[in-house]
């Protein structure tokens, strides 16, 4: 007999489910009575730095139907490459984090934020600028884990080390979104299928 | 030492559900048939949304009083859910935001795509939020969840649960998860619980009864502790600032 590790294990996930809004987005979902404003609906309180962008996008299930009830998140650095809860010099008038629930009609989700600067890797190199989101709903045992990142930063992209570490490059475009007019960026999540996005255990 | 500190350990995919669980049939057309692919934590991983105490309402962690009318209360046995999260590691997970929501005590949500025929509760709303203090100890008043009948098999019905999200202290920790009841006999038929394979997985998602706490002649307690994954640890003198 050896010593025990004393390691607790992580609480097991389970699925969101079809009714998440009325714990997460109340006010969105129209449930009534709800808090001022949902948590993460605003993403710029103020006179945030950086170019406004807006990413919009579908989720999409393995029949190529548009997911309706599920839920995204983003969570991003600011227009410096600094982070909420680790920089103090992080942009004050951005949060950071948003959420949003599917449109229960249109399945669209999006988000009005700021193109994000460029964050250290593990051994300090520089990512590509990406935005990390995650994707809940009915029918998802445990939270999806991705990463949108920007058409126009073919060069940073070029060297991403998350990016790299992809061996079937062929599915590298599933993770950048494309820009759908000025400062709008879609980002569609196909959770399954032939161009299923890329997934991260991370 | 000015290196990083060493990221967050992987997460045991043995122990949570896998995303395909045939049995619980959405699942079928919304799991990924491709690995995930595996890196470490990074920047963006290791820090996550910060959300202050400002943000809760006075009766945001009472949900027997937060929907209803003044003078009246939520109906359905009244309950305490008490806990703690800690990391993997044992340490509490302090001021962070657990946000619940569940169905009334006779099974049915408020909730336009939800059409079960048993009745709304005027005075009951569903929906909760509580900050654990600095040692990660949490909670909220509500009333006992009906199960109720979904459209997957035939004869399924869900275990009364009430469905909990947690942030921990990084995007890393984030974890959607469902509390169940001791006792309950759904527990073991469900296919929503039963896509997790072992047994004990399962039993930590069932809080248990507490009759020791017990508010006499008001409310029951149930105790359920949630742990979040945790940071690998450097030790001795490299310690990193909350370990």
């Amino acid at each position: 007999m050896v010593q025990n590790h004393r390691i607790l294990k992580e609480s097991p996930s389970q699925t969101a489910g079809p009714y998440v809004h009325i714990g997460c987005t109340p006010n969105a979902a129209g449930i009534g009575k709800p808090w001022a404003e949902d948590l993460g609906a605003t993403m710029i309180t103020g006179a945030a730095e950086g170019s406004r962008i807006r990413i919009v996008g579908n989720v999409i299930d393995g029949t190529d139907g548009i997911v309706r009830d599920a839920m995204v998140e983003i969570f991003q650095a600011d227009a410096q490459g600094r982070l909420k809860s680790a920089d103090e010099a992080a942009d004050p008038h951005f949060t950071g984090w948003g959420r949003c629930a599917c449109d229960l009609k249109t399945g669209v989700y999006s988000f009005d934020t700021v193109k994000p600067g460029r964050l250290p890797w593990v051994d300090g190199k520089l990512q590509a600028p990406h935005v990390t989101v995650w994707v809940v709903a009915r029918g998802i045992n445990i939270g999806l884990h991705t990463r949108l990142y920007f058409p126009d930063e073919e060069a940073a992209n070029a060297e991403d080390p998350v990016l790299k570490r992809i061996e079937h490059a062929h599915r590298i475009p599933t993770l950048i979104a494309r820009a759908e007019g000025e400062g709008t960026y879609r980002f569609d999540i196909r959770l399954q299928g032939g161009d299923e996005t890329v997934f991260f255990d991370m | 030492m000015t290196t990083k500190p060493p990221g967050y350990k992987t997460r045991d995919r043995q122990w949570h559900p896998p995303g395909l669980t045939p049995a619980y049939k959405t699942s079928v057309t919304r799991s990924p048939t491709r690995a995930l692919i595996s890196m470490p934590t990074s920047a963006g991983e290791e820090a996550g949304p910060v959300f202050g105490h400002d943000i809760l309402g006075p009766m945001d962690n009472d949900l027997i009083l937060n929907w209803a009318a003044p003078g009246e209360m939520a109906m359905g046995p009244r309950i305490l859910v008490r806990g703690r999260v800690t990391d993997d590691n044992g340490r509490g997970v302090g001021n962070t935001l657990i946000e619940v929501w569940q169905a009334n005590a006779g099974g049915r949500y408020r909730h336009a795509n939800e059409g079960y025929r048993a009745p709304l509760d005027p005075n009951f709303g569903g929906y909760g939020r509580v900050m654990t203090d600095a040692e990660g100890y949490y909670e909220f008043r509500t009333v006992q969840p009906g199960p109720y009948p979904w459209p997957n098999g035939m004869m399924d019905w869900r275990p009364s649960h009430i469905h909990f999200s947690l942030f921990g202290h990084s995007f890393a920790q984030r974890l959607i998860t469902q509390m169940y009841f001791e006792g309950d006999p759904l527990i073991w038929m469900c296919p929503i619980v039963g896509g997790i394979d072992d047994a004990e997985a399962i039993k930590s998602l069932v809080a248990a009864l507490d009759m020791a706490e017990t508010l006499p002649m008001d409310a029951r307690v149930y105790r359920f502790d949630i742990v979040l994954r945790g940071r690998r640890q450097t030790f001795f003198e490299n310690r990193w600032e909350g370990l």
